[in-house]
C-alpha cells in the first residue's frame, strides 16, 4: 500500500505543477521520478516518451502508466494514472462550477504570463540535461537537428521521424561500440 | 444515458489522438458539437482554461466538458474515459517493452530514437518560448518580425527567462519552486 500511495502522491504533485501537458511535464518527471525516487533513468523516460508519441493517447498519462507499471504492475499503473489526473479533476471542477470567465481575470493572466516563461526555461533545461545521456555521436546530433527542423518548421508527423530514426539506429549499429 | 455517452465520446477522443493536447482539440470540438454539450463560446473558453491551469490539456478539457454537460459525476466520467485508452494500451505495450528492454535490437532502435525525442523536447521549448517572448502571437511574417523587432519582443519575458535558466542550470532549483516563484513574479511585474 505504501508504494502505491507514493506513486499516486508523486504523480499528483507532477500533475498539479505541469502547465501545458506532455513535454512541460518532463522537468518534473526528471526531478521527482529520476532524481528523487530513482524509479527510472533519463534514458528510460525518453523511451517512454518515444512510445507515448507513437501510440494513441495522452502522453502524460502514457508516461505515468509506464512508470507505475514498472514499479508495481497493474495496480501501480492505475495509481500513477489516477495521480496524474487528480489535480485536473479538482481544479477544473472548481473553475467550471464557480469561476465564470476564469481565463479573463487579470490575476490569472499575469501569473500565467510568468509561469509560461519559467516553463520555457524548464523545458530547455531538460534538453540540456538529456543531451549528454542520449546524443552521443555525430549520428545523434544529425538526428536531433533533423527531427527538430522536421517537426518545428515542416509539421512532419513525429511518428514518421521516430520510425526513420529507429531504422537508422539499426543500420548503423555495426559502426558503434554500444551494441555488443 | 448521458454518462455513457460522455464516457464513450471521450474514450474515442483518447483513442484517436496521437501526439497530445492540441491534436485533440478538433476531435473534442466535433464530439461536443454533435452532442450539443457546449456552446461555441464556451468551447473557446475551454482551450484557454485548459492551457492556463495545471494538468494535461486533454484531461482538463474532458473534466470541463463533462462537468458542463452532467455535473461532477459527468466530469469524472469524461476524465476516466479520456484516460482509459492510454492506460490500457500502455499496459499492453509495457509488458513487451520491459521483456525486450535489454535485447540488442531494442537497444539499437532506441539509440536512434532518443535524439529524436530530445529534438521534440527542444521544439516544445521553442514553441513555449515563442509565445512567451513575442507580444503579438499572431505575427508569422518573418520580415515584419525583423523590421519591428524592438516592438514585438517582450524584453521582460526574455530577462526572466535568462534568470530562470541560470537558476536551473547553476543552482539546480526545484522545478515546482520555479513555477511558484515565476507565477508570483508574473503578478508583481506583469510580464
Amino acid at each position: 500500500m505504501g508504494e502505491l500511495w507514493k506513486l499516486f502522491a508523486t504523480f499528483c504533485r507532477i500533475g498539479a505543477f505541469t502547465f501545458g501537458g506532455g513535454y512541460a511535464m518532463l522537468p518534473l518527471i526528471q526531478k521527482e521520478i529520476v532524481e528523487k525516487n530513482q524509479w527510472a533513468t533519463d534514458e528510460e523516460v525518453l523511451d517512454y516518451y518515444a512510445i507515448g508519441q507513437c501510440t494513441p493517447g495522452i502522453i502524460a498519462v502514457n508516461t505515468a502508466t509506464f512508470i507505475g507499471f514498472k514499479r508495481k504492475g497493474i495496480p501501480g499503473a492505475i495509481a500513477a494514472t489516477c495521480g496524474i489526473v487528480f489535480p485536473s479533476i479538482v481544479i477544473i471542477t472548481i473553475i467550471a462550477a464557480y469561476l465564470k470567465h476564469f481565463e479573463d481575470y487579470a490575476i490569472v493572466q499575469h501569473a500565467f504570463g510568468g509561469i509560461r516563461v519559467a516553463v520555457a526555461a524548464l523545458i530547455l533545461n531538460t534538453v540540456i540535461k538529456m543531451w549528454n545521456t542520449s546524443v552521443k555521436d555525430w549520428l545523434g546530433i544529425l538526428i536531433f537537428s533533423a527531427s527538430f527542423v522536421a517537426v518545428a518548421f515542416f509539421n512532419i508527423s513525429p511518428i514518421i521521424v521516430v520510425v526513420i530514426s529507429a531504422t537508422l539506429g539499426i543500420f548503423t549499429a555495426n559502426t558503434r561500440t554500444d551494441v555488443r | 444515458m448521458i454518462y455513457l455517452q460522455l464516457f464513450l465520446s471521450f474514450m474515442k477522443i483518447g483513442l484517436f489522438s496521437f501526439g497530445g493536447g492540441y491534436a485533440m482539440i478538433p476531435l473534442i470540438q466535433k464530439e461536443i458539437e454533435s452532442h450539443g454539450w457546449l456552446s461555441a463560446s464556451q468551447f473557446v473558453d475551454i482551450i484557454a482554461i485548459a492551457e492556463m491551469t495545471p494538468g494535461p490539456i486533454a484531461v482538463n478539457s474532458a473534466t470541463f466538458v463533462g462537468y458542463k454537460a452532467a455535473g461532477i459525476v459527468g466530469g469524472l466520467i469524461a476524465t476516466i474515459g479520456v484516460a482509459t485508452p492510454s492506460l490500457v494500451l500502455i499496459l499492453i505495450v509495457s509488458r513487451y517493452f520491459f521483456k525486450f528492454q535489454d535485447h540488442p535490437v531494442n537497444k539499437m532502435i532506441f539509440y536512434g530514437i532518443r535524439p529524436v525525442i530530445v529534438g521534440l523536447i527542444f521544439s516544445a521549448a521553442v514553441f513555449v518560448a515563442q509565445t512567451a517572448f513575442l507580444k503579438e502571437s499572431t505575427v508569422l511574417n518573418l520580415s515584419y518580425m525583423l523590421e519591428n523587432f524592438l516592438y514585438i519582443i517582450n524584453f521582460k519575458g526574455v530577462l526572466i527567462f535568462a534568470i530562470s535558466l541560470i537558476c536551473l542550470v547553476k543552482f539546480k532549483i526545484n522545478p515546482i519552486l520555479m513555477i511558484v516563484i515565476s507565477g508570483i513574479l508574473g503578478l508583481l511585474i506583469t510580464i
